[in-house]
């Protein structure tokens, strides 16, 4: 299985999300912000960072590179895609997925510790979850506060895209709680924390950010077995 | 501003109004004045952006290579003039431009001003006419150094050149009042074979394995951080990050030691946010985690907080890089940002003496730091080294253009010829002195062979990186720059870097010192009952020094990279090198102001202890040692033996541990008016941890484990949290320095560590037993049952400060193994307790539940600073 990991020039935690991959048991590609190949991948994640410096807005520029317009084409056909922090703001502002992450509403970059509940298990990321549980990964952002008009969030929660929740304190004033929401056929989540800083128990607050990346092989193996 | 200072001047210049291209400016001539740029930091180091002051200059050529010039006795006379006039003379921008130029620097009108008829000063200009005065007072240089330039090029310099000298011979870049001092960390220095490279260089490299090295230093950037806060701190972070990066090495992680005045003083509220913010603003968005630091507040800072900045970075052994631009012929390459008029002045301004008031006025003159250019940079210079395209390289901090071009070339003892034409600019109307001194951020100076140059450009192309060879390396020994067709410097490199002054400073104990000996915190009136110790412990674990920091800390990404085993608050920070093996580093930073100030000798040894003590504590093996030493101003012969003593006594200290110094940082000029801070050196120390899996965390986890306390307790709380936070008190003698039992208790840590008794382990240092035991409940919420050590008053017990203790957390059914061990290596040790329950308890004296203890620990810093909760905001944001 190959998992694409983009790297745009101001991406930051593209080594963790590849080293993610590879402990899940796949095989980590690099993507290049400015090819459009995606290189055969079954998969894509876009990682944490500050894309293009982003001095402008989230994201607002990464939307354009070359290689997006392949993962929205890619996406609208049905690969996973999964976008981390930036990689969320990325997907917002490319319009794969609806609403906006704001600045933090105490205005800091916070850095902590945080349990989610995982609302949605029918994504190929989510998968391996239980409705329900609930999981510590960590959050650091600076504009991780999501934002959207009163209709749009009350249509996620009424359509089940509301993947996860922030529990035991919001981190950055997001509304209703969201830490990460879906689109409306699944295949592409925004997640605001780091499950890819949570896959060893040596370096990570816990291990549960793995189930993220083992969720997507085992839904490939399935589609993959599924075709075959 | 700009300044009032106009009027005086003449504006000389202002004739000179360009014939030149258009784009030269008028204002030209005076001569050195704009600018003043003296400071910048020196070689080596950059510090950082800008701003730097002289004195926070990069000790490397420092020690070793001091090339022994004259030493020249007390300089003094005069210098406290010059440096008073600059000082105050904001004199910020440099004039340029069409600005009126006069402003700013202040001289004396009638001293130096210069006609030019036509454009810029030349050599050829100098040449025709030697008698014109300049301004050298004014740059920070004295009589005498004046002479000695003029004796070296046989003329007058031109104003570039005069501008060059002032920065290269300041304080801040030449060391020139800390060089007879700073030998001592290389005479002195204990034979290492893990050291790859020590004192000269940007940072010691040690070796880690046969194939991997980890490079490390630690600098200030104490001016412009009071002056602008975020960008003075965020630049200073920018510029430690370039020297390692110079090395050869991919940074890896930074640490802060953060120093300010009074907690509730307004000015801490505005200094503080926005220093922390640009720490965080710029690490973060390099994508370097921050691993540890410290946060000290104390009143002596007002004024002149300390904002000193580590980085370490790991590089193959065979990988280090080399900053002499060797081979005539090869190119000089600028990479990196557009050069523009930001930062000009500022090393000068900022660093070059002590702050009066108006200080608000010098903002311009701190750089702005842009990390997504630094981001780009790094990786340009990581590949460009992977395919082994450089045959020097050196970063651009203070001093910019000028100080690396004198310093690869001064490092290869060749020459160099130099258009300053093809420097890109931000403004094109930048004159030659403005561009050579120019302190723009994020930029690096390359060697490249002309065959590799083609490469070279396509990756710097390829990561949207500027990229232009401004020169060629020459066998002429003499730097040479041209601007517009004509030669407007012309010198031997080495006269810039390795030629300056040295002073062996006055020196004589500060007067009030005896006094303050003699007031002992001992004898203050201490907590006696059971009650008195409960408010005692939680009015100090709620005072501003030992406090929850995370109001801080959570500001700061500490997991990027995947490899960040332990960060604050634990003892060290501790960090994944190889994935394959486990094979890490342990880095701790530490420093304390009140014991220095009472004995800097023994305050420096302390700081090397504890920092040394928490690496220990977490299994890891102390190696090697890097430093930055804030003071007041040098001129003052109390605050000078303040820097004697201290760096006397870290010198000592690494000869009596075993580890050298590899490496570090002078800030003086650290005071306001007559009043300097205490003296602060900071100390960091790097071990290594063979496999960091085997680490040792801080905090309690397991009940029924075991608490020992290793090492002897002492009646010693002079100096120490306890007498400031409750008596506001300084005095007395800090505690006693028992280097051999630190080392004693190292091993004893290693050793348990790795026979698997230690659950964990936490040292003691400021606040005491009491701190500690706060620390490790609070880290997990896990509480302990503690029996206070026998025939010790327990206000004793619990608050001294004595050195060469840790307690250690021994699994159960691991603690008569572990003490026969320490019984086996002669280390004293008590068992003290038990872990366990919810609360803190000290049977017969108090019991704190952990909720109470909590909330003690943790509102302070959100009461002082703003709240941590974010409103819950639905508010759709613009951002």
């Amino acid at each position: 299985m190959r998992i694409g990991v983009v790297t745009f020039p101001g991406s930051l935690d593209d080594g963790d999300a590849r080293r993610a991959v590879r402990l899940a048991g796949a095989e980590d590609i690099s993507l290049w912000h400015n090819d459009p190949d995606l290189h055969r991948v079954d998969a894509v994640i876009l990682p944490g960072g500050f894309s293009y410096g982003d001095y402008l807005r989230a994201g607002a520029i990464a939307r354009f590179a070359p290689v997006m317009e392949s993962i929205v084409d890619a996406a609208r056909g049905g690969m996973p895609v999964l976008g981390v922090c930036n990689g969320f703001q990325v997907l917002c502002e490319a319009h794969l997925l609806p609403g906006a992450l704001a600045r933090n509403a105490h205005l800091h970059f916070r850095n902590r510790d945080q349990t989610l509940r995982v609302l949605s298990t029918t994504t190929p990321w989510t998968m391996n979850f239980t409705e329900g549980q609930e999981i510590l990964i960590p959050v650091k952002n600076g504009e991780g506060r999501y934002v959207a008009d009163e209709a749009v969030l009350d249509e996620l929660e009424a359509s089940d895209r509301v993947v996860a929740r922030y529990v035991g304190g919001n981190p950055n004033g997001s509304s209703r709680d969201i830490a990460a929401i879906r689109n409306e056929a699944g295949n592409v989540v925004g997640i605001m924390p780091h499950p890819e800083h949570a896959v060893e128990a040596l370096t990570g607050p816990s291990t549960d950010g793995l189930a993220f990346f083992v969720s997507v092989l085992a839904h490939l193996a399935g589609r993959v077995g599924v075709e075959a | 501003m700009t300044t009032m200072e106009n009027q005086t001047v003449p504006v000389p210049q202002a004739r000179g109004a360009s014939t030149s291209e258009g784009s030269a400016p008028e204002g030209s001539g005076t001569e050195g004045s704009a600018t003043d740029g003296f400071a910048t930091e020196g070689s080596a180091p950059e510090g950082s952006a800008t701003a730097e002051k002289p004195d926070e200059t990069a000790r490397e050529q420092a020690t070793d290579e001091v090339p022994d010039p004259e030493v020249i006795d007390d300089p003094e006379d005069e210098s406290d003039q010059a440096e008073l006039e600059s000082a105050d003379v904001h004199a910020e921008e440099d004039f340029g431009g069409q600005e009126n130029l006069g402003d700013e620097s202040g001289f004396d009108a009638d001293e130096e001003v210069i006609d030019e008829p036509d454009g810029p000063d030349t050599v050829p200009l100098a040449r025709r006419r030697p008698d014109d005065r300049q301004p050298y007072r004014a740059l920070g240089l004295q009589d005498d150094e004046y002479s000695k330039i003029r004796d070296i090029l046989g003329r007058r310099p031109t104003q570039s050149e005069l501008l060059m000298y002032s920065i290269m011979w300041s304080e801040h870049c030449s060391y020139k009042s800390s060089k007879v001092h700073l030998r001592q960390f290389a005479e002195k220095a204990v034979p290492s074979d893990r050291l790859l490279a020590g004192i000269g260089e940007n940072a010691g490299v040690i070796r880690l394995s046969d194939d991997i090295a980890v490079t490390f230093k630690i600098e200030s950037h104490n001016h412009p951080s009071f002056v602008e806060p975020y960008q003075g701190a965020a630049t200073g972070v920018g510029g430690i990050v370039r020297d390692i990066l110079a090395m050869g090495a991919r940074p890896i992680a930074v640490m802060d030691p953060l120093r300010f005045g009074a907690p509730d003083h307004p000015d801490t509220s505005r200094v503080l946010p926005g220093i922390v913010g640009g720490v965080g603003g710029y690490g973060n968005c390099l994508g370097l985690p921050n691993i540890g630091g410290e946060l000290v507040f104390d009143p002596c800072y007002q004024g002149n907080p300390l904002l000193n900045a580590l980085c370490v970075g790991v590089l193959p052994v065979g990988g280090l890089q080399n900053k002499a631009a060797t081979g005539p012929g090869n190119s000089v390459i600028l990479l990196g940002a557009k050069t523009g008029r930001d930062g000009i002045g500022g090393a000068s301004v900022l660093a070059s003496a002590t702050f009066g008031s108006g200080s608000e006025a010098r903002r311009p003159n701190v750089q702005v730091g842009d990390p997504f250019a630094e981001k780009l940079l790094i990786e340009v210079c990581l590949e460009i080294y992977r395919a082994d395209l450089v045959v020097g390289i050196q970063d651009l901090g203070a001093a910019g253009i000028a100080c690396a071009l004198t310093e690869t070339a001064a490092a290869a003892g060749t020459g160099m010829a130099v258009n300053l034409d093809t420097v890109p600019l931000r403004e094109p109307s930048m004159l030659p002195h403005e561009i050579l001194a120019s302190e723009s951020q994020e930029r690096m100076l390359l060697i490249v062979e002309p065959g590799k140059e083609h490469t070279v450009l396509a990756i710097a192309e390829r990561w949207g990186v500027p990229a232009t060879k401004i020169g060629e390396v020459t066998d002429t020994g003499r730097l040479i720059v041209e601007w517009h067709g004509q030669t407007v410097v012309d010198v031997p490199p080495a006269s810039l870097a390795d030629d300056g002054p040295v002073y062996a400073r006055p020196m004589r104990e500060p007067s009030d010192l005896p006094l303050m000996r003699a007031d002992r915190a001992e004898t203050l009136p201490r907590p006696r009952t059971g009650d008195e110790l409960r408010e005692t412990l939680l009015r100090l674990a709620s005072s501003p020094n030992l406090c929850d920091k995370s109001w801080v800390t959570e500001q700061y990404d500490r997991y990027v990279l995947g490899n960040t085993v332990l960060a604050q608050p634990e003892d060290a920070g501790v960090l994944r090198i190889d994935e394959e093996s486990g094979l890490g580093i342990a880095l701790s930073v530490d420093g304390n102001g009140r014991y220095s100030r009472l004995d800097p000798y023994a305050g420096a040894q302390l700081a090397l202890a504890e920092a040394y003590r928490n690496v220990a504590a977490t299994g890891a093996t102390p190696v090697a040692v890097t430093d930055c030493l804030n003071f007041g101003s040098p001129e003052d012969p109390q605050v000078m033996w303040q820097f004697a003593e201290a760096v006397r006594g870290l010198a000592d200290g690494c000869v009596e541990l075993g580890i050298p110094v590899t490496g570090g940082n002078v800030s003086f000029y650290n005071q306001t008016g007559a009043v300097a801070i205490n003296p602060t050196p900071v100390v960091g120390v790097l071990g290594i941890l063979d496999n960091v899996a085997e680490r040792v965390p801080m905090g309690l986890r397991n009940e029924g484990d075991v608490l020992v306390l290793l090492g002897d307790t002492r009646t010693e709380l002079s100096g120490g949290e306890w007498a400031w936070v409750v008596h506001e008190h300084l005095g007395g003698r800090p505690p006693k320095v028992d280097l051999a039992r630190e080392k004693l208790l190292a091993t004893v840590i290693a050793a348990g560590a790795e026979r698997g008794h230690l659950s964990a382990v936490h040292d003691l240092s400021d606040g005491g037993l009491a701190q500690t035991l706060v620390e490790a409940c609070l880290r997990h919420g896990v509480g302990a049952t503690v029996a206070l050590p026998e025939g010790i008053e327990p206000a004793v017990a619990l608050f001294s400060e004595s050195t060469g203790r840790a307690l250690a957390v021994v699994a159960r059914g691991h603690d008569k193994a572990f003490t026969a061990l320490a019984e086996e290596h002669g280390l004293p040790w008590t068992a003290v307790g038990v872990v366990g329950g919810s609360s803190l308890a000290v049977p017969e004296q108090f019991t704190i539940p952990l909720d109470e203890l909590r909330t003690a620990w943790s509102g302070t810093l959100p009461a002082l600073f703003g709240g941590q909760e974010p409103a819950g905001g639905q508010e759709p944001a613009a951002d």
